[in-house]
């Protein structure tokens, strides 16, 4: 398969579930905690390099186990305590990088952590990053409802005999796999807004939650392929291509928004 | 053991700080219990335990077996970027459409099904939170400050309606309120409390005791009189209500 076509696969299959898992980022601010999770990856290449590990599985596995740490921390059942994930966040970036630099002795390039390298996946990545989206999404869409009631309301959810607080983590994991996978893919500091952007637009022209999701998966892709387009055609890179792509979507959806 | 809700000698601490201390209460079918106290007494933590939602340090909180809590909370307030209908807020308990409907109809919020939740007032809130909760089929209706952002004739309305919906719906309902002569008509039992039962009892016997007027004394006034401004502007037909109301302030 063409370098390019497998770059769509894989930039389409974290599209799909990045817009969805990206709108409960935006209901529930946690766009700082999604930053965070990208930093921790960048943290887990620098672990893996180091110990000369698989890097994907280290990344994972470090973004994972950043999610009881951030809870730890931030020591509330609702997130968002800004500053304990500031420091959390900037510090793995710091040490990340550091520690990048540390075992690769200067010779690496980190632009391709930091804004991803979507042209250079071999075909084995592109399945695992499908295989990966899958299970997110597949989770997601087997909770949507009881998540989508948590986060309208923590306690009337639990009264009526939903677990709040289980859903509550098992939602910032998946948030960490998808970060995980998608760091790989449009980099860690392009990961976060590919959750935000496209969720945010949606936000400003849909008329339920469920549509909401449909249609920020939709502005994600167009996205992500509008990327592709610019770097195939102008030549620029493709992770921060798809997020001016997005950008741009999103101003459009807020004219409309004020037009109606 | 036949009540509805049995809570024994609950003591609560958080983070070194006594917020219930030998607190007991009981509830059976179709009674209506209201806590009153100042801030920080404690209310919303006993009303927390009483949901399930905290564990006391200690004493025992028993449900009756399967029993169906009807919650109103204060209000829900979702994310701006959250579109959210009355209807769909609704919809989040699986319940059919029909019953959805006579909820509503029985809470006269059926005009609102497609309004954000975010453009509500304050006693549309309430009420739409009042319908959520009557989808559970509940046998026990649990308010906290369900007046909370209401005008004063509303908050009168919104006591008689839940007055009303536990007369035919024959549940108990637990609430908090800050204000005892609001819910004075609404309520068998007002349990007066500051971190410790103070006093409980029928209303009126409350509104006597010592310990109730040490905690509440010198609020009493103005909220009654508040109470008369605001129908001081009713309409000709109604003077009859002026005219009671400005009585029992003399009395």
């Amino acid at each position: 398969m063409s370098f390019i076509a497998l770059a769509a696969a894989a930039g389409l299959a974290i599209a799909l579930v990045a817009g969805p898992v990206g709108c409960f980022v935006v209901w529930r601010r946690m766009a700082y905690f999604g930053d965070s999770l990208a930093h921790a990856a960048l943290l887990g290449v620098g672990v893996g390099l180091m110990l000369d590990l698989n890097l994907s599985l280290t990344i994972l596995a470090v973004c994972l186990l950043s999610v009881p740490l951030i809870l730890l921390l931030t020591n509330s059942q609702h997130v968002a305590d800004d500053t304990a994930l500031g420091i959390l966040s900037h510090a793995s970036l710091a040490i990340g990088i550091t520690s990048v630099s540390l075992a690769a002795g200067g010779t690496l390039d980190l632009s391709s952590f930091l804004f991803g390298d979507i042209l250079a996946l071999s075909e084995a990545d592109v399945a695992t990053v499908i295989a990966m989206c899958i299970t997110v999404g597949v989770v997601l869409a087997k909770f949507w409802r009881q998540l989508v009631y948590v986060t309208i309301h923590f306690e009337l959810a639990s009264v009526e005999g939903v677990p709040s607080r289980r859903l509550e983590v098992m939602l910032m994991l998946l948030i960490a796999v998808l970060v995980a996978v998608g760091m790989q893919v449009v980099g860690a500091l392009l990961i976060g807004s590919l959750l935000i952007v496209p969720a945010a637009a949606a936000g400003l022209l849909a008329g339920n939650p469920e549509r909401m999701a449909w249609i920020s998966a939709m502005f994600a892709s167009a996205a992500i392929m509008g990327g592709l387009a610019m770097s195939w055609f102008i030549d620029t890179p493709a992770g921060p291509s798809a997020v001016v792509v997005a950008t741009g979507i999103f101003a459009f959806a807020k004219l409309l928004s004020l037009r109606s | 053991m036949s009540n509805l809700l049995s809570l024994q000698h609950i003591h609560f601490q958080h983070k070194g700080r006594t917020i219930l201390q030998d607190v007991s209460l009981t509830l059976d079918a179709g009674q209506i219990v209201t806590l009153i106290g100042p801030s920080g007494a404690g209310k919303t933590t006993l009303v927390r335990i009483a949901l399930g939602l905290l564990k006391p340090s200690s004493g025992s909180c028993s449900r009756k077996a399967k029993l169906r809590i009807g919650y109103v909370p204060q209000k829900v307030v979702v994310n701006q970027l959250m579109p959210l209908t009355v209807e769909r807020f609704l919809a989040t308990s699986n319940c059919e459409r029909k019953m959805l409907h006579d909820i509503c109809e029985q809470v006269s919020i059926q005009h609102l099904l497609n309004q954000r939740m975010n453009n509500l007032s304050g006693g549309e809130m309430q009420r739409v939170l009042l319908a959520k909760a009557l989808l559970v089929k509940p046998q026990l209706l649990v308010l906290d400050e369900p007046v909370q952002g209401v005008d004063v004739t509303g908050q009168a309305e919104l006591y008689q309606l839940i007055q009303d919906i536990s007369k035919r719906l024959h549940c108990a309902v637990l609430m908090v309120s800050h204000d005892l002569h609001l819910v004075m008509s609404a309520t068998d039992t007002v349990v007066c409390m500051n971190n410790h039962v103070c006093c409980h009892g029928h209303p009126e016997s409350v509104s006597a005791h010592p310990a109730y007027l040490e905690l509440f004394g010198k609020n009493i006034e103005p909220s009654l009189a508040l109470y008369t401004h605001h129908h001081n502007h009713v309409h000709d037909g109604c003077n009859h209500d002026v005219a009671n109301i400005d009585e029992e302030n003399k009395a």
